[in-house]
């Protein structure tokens, strides 16, 4: 059941002569969905590239069903994994069709044309995501969101058993997030392994199987979202004071003081 | 049209037959245009070896076979390398303002045509060593514009404006010198080669420019789709199983071959890289499966009627077909410029 897909092992990465990330040890699980929180600049962004190998580590490694990563050709590495970006810059007006449609490059023959199955997973995804009404209009008009949801569907139609996404939906509306992330949680349960980097605590309670809280390049802790997310870590991995409360079902709800309530804020001694 | 529906074989085929019958058809005009005009079906009787009609046969078959075709022939190959090269570097750049001449690639390998054409003596280099040493030139600007370029592999509009205004001031400063110092510049030579003509058509340099332009096109074209990915940018790409470098590597070389070849047998014809690959983006889509084959045709076809249309505008003389295209490409560029700002889309 807990079938180990890919793991990170002690994985240390400097750039420019910074410390991102150090001794990261975490592993992702067929059938579920993590959810990769941490502040701005904490290291998450760093290390999906590293899983999909645009960075190499300097110490440490990724190991993809418990081999190496480097002994994968990038194109079979492209049949295992795909990377949701955070955001992609087209120069050139690509309908939003055919940017799904790239999602099908790893699996494509020599001719590159793609099969009529291909395009038919392309569709498919579409009309999942809830876009098919912006397949024929050009990537370069649509809005943040939209394009957001364009890449979600590339990263779907990649077929992979792995899906990692960035921030997957800062740019969505909250009906548009909560349908992305059931989307995800079914690929999870259909056996799937999803990490998922997110900036909204609730959601990501609400949606991921296990958490884990990056600080300083280090994980803070892993585990249940009712362990991580606890006032303790918040304060430590955000600089923030919240009340977490639980939700009927248990789900951690996290609320951050506002200025007037927090001890030590001028709001709270001047009344 | 840039529909929903993806490229299918069928489609490819039918696009390039179309623009394969455009083709044809400007070449036949370019035949029978010039100071003798000539009716198009004595322009086919001749082409096809038939005894010609009229009673100036003997001329006419010598200004069609020996004039007008293989101007006709060079016109259209330096047309092709050049689009398809603009074609490439907009990819590689992730800017559809890149263009061989306005990044000063055409430039480079100007300059180091003419340091073989007034050095080159010295050495006892002939013309043959004119085209690998553009071929050089356009590879080291290249090579330069890509470290300017950066680790994100991206030339946004002003460096990419920039870099190519330096490069092409220093180049044409640099020719000009060469040409002074080695004597090079009496008569019009030298400024044929700075604004572009395809007046000194000669077989052996149609034949290599020829060969270049085709090994280009082989090595190009099947990397079509992942310069669609590379639209998506350079880790989107690597991520959807592009081997970016390697990838980079082989159009670079393709690219600075085919400008390198079009340079030494023509000099510095602008903008048609710009021209044409904008152009038929906007009929037929980005998709580089596409873009890349008809852009050769549509770059081949738009050269040969700029070139007759400068045999022919001026009676008694002619204009150096770059100033054409520099007419209608400048104008251009600026409106995409203008445009692309407009939208905010790049810095």
């Amino acid at each position: 059941m807990s079938e180990i897909v890919l793991s990170f092992e002690g994985v240390s990465l400097r750039l420019g002569g910074r410390s991102i990330l150090h001794g990261i040890d975490l592993a992702l699980l067929r059938g579920e969905v993590l959810g990769l929180l941490g502040a701005n600049g904490a290291g998450k962004t760093s290390l999906l590239r590293i899983a999909t190998r645009v960075l190499a580590p300097d110490a440490g490694g990724v190991r993809l069903s418990g081999r190496p990563l480097e002994e994968f050709s990038r194109a079979e590495l492209a049949r295992r994994i795909a990377l949701v970006p955070q955001r992609s810059e087209v120069p050139f007006p690509f309908p939003a069709a055919e940017i799904v449609r790239m999602g099908r490059a790893p699996h494509l023959g020599l001719l590159g044309f793609e099969s009529r199955e291909d395009v038919a997973l392309a569709d498919r995804a579409m009309e999942e995501v809830g876009i098919r009404e912006l397949a024929r209009r050009s990537i370069l008009e649509l809005s943040g969101g939209e394009q957001q949801l364009v890449a979600i569907a590339r990263g779907l139609v990649q077929g992979t058993p792995i899906l990692l996404l960035d921030e997957p939906t800062a740019f969505l509306d909250l009906r548009h997030r909560v349908h992305v992330l059931r989307l995800v949680r079914g690929l999870a349960r259909a056996g799937r392994a999803v990490l998922v980097v997110s900036h909204d605590l609730g959601l990501a309670a609400r949606f991921c199987d296990r958490l884990a809280l990056l600080s300083a390049g280090e994980v803070l802790s892993a585990g249940a979202p009712a362990d991580v997310l606890t006032p303790a870590h918040l304060r430590r991995a955000f600089g923030i004071e919240a009340t977490v409360f639980r939700a009927p079902d248990g789900t951690p709800v996290v609320l951050p003081e506002g200025d007037a309530r927090g001890p030590g804020s001028p709001g709270w001694t001047s009344k | 049209m840039t529909g929903a529906s993806p490229l299918s074989p069928r489609r490819l085929v039918l696009v390039l037959l179309v623009l394969l019958t455009f083709l044809f058809l400007g070449s036949t005009l370019a035949l029978m245009a010039g100071p003798a005009w000539l009716p198009p079906r004595e322009v086919l009787r001749i082409l096809l070896g038939f005894p010609t009609s009229s009673e100036m046969s003997l001329p006419a078959g010598d200004i069609v076979l020996r004039i007008r075709l293989p101007r006709l022939l060079l016109g259209g190959i330096v047309g092709a390398s050049l689009s398809v090269s603009g074609v490439l570097f907009q990819a590689l750049l992730r800017n559809p303002l890149a263009d061989p001449f306005v990044l000063g690639v055409s430039g480079g390998a100007a300059l180091g045509g003419i340091l073989v054409l007034g050095f080159g003596g010295v050495l006892g280099m002939g013309y043959a060593a004119v085209p690998p040493a553009a071929f050089l030139g356009s590879i080291a600007t290249a090579l330069l514009l890509f470290a300017v370029a950066g680790a994100r592999g991206r030339l946004s509009s002003t460096s990419l404006l920039l870099t190519g205004v330096v490069f092409n001031a220093i180049a044409s400063a640099a020719i000009v010198f060469v040409a002074s110092l080695s004597g090079l510049s009496e008569g019009t030579s030298i400024f044929l080669w700075l604004i572009g003509s395809l007046s000194a058509a000669r077989e052996s340099s149609t034949l290599l420019c020829g060969l270049f332009l085709l090994a280009g096109l082989v090595i190009v074209w099947p990397q079509a789709r992942r310069l669609d990915l590379l639209a998506l940018g350079e880790e989107s790409a690597a991520q959807l199983g592009v081997d970016v470098e390697r990838v980079k590597r082989i159009l670079l070389a393709a690219t600075s071959l085919m400008v390198g070849a079009a340079v030494s047998v023509s000099g510095l014809i602008g903008f048609v890289g710009l021209i044409i690959p904008h152009f038929l983006r906007l009929l037929l889509g980005p998709d580089h499966r596409l873009l890349v084959p008809a852009s050769a045709l549509g770059g081949a076809l738009f050269l040969i009627l700029c070139d007759t249309a400068a045999r022919t505008v001026l009676a008694g003389g002619e204009l150096p077909v770059g100033a054409i295209t520099a007419l209608a490409g400048g104008p251009l560029f600026l409106f995409l410029l203008r445009r692309q700002q407009g939208k905010g889309l790049l810095p």
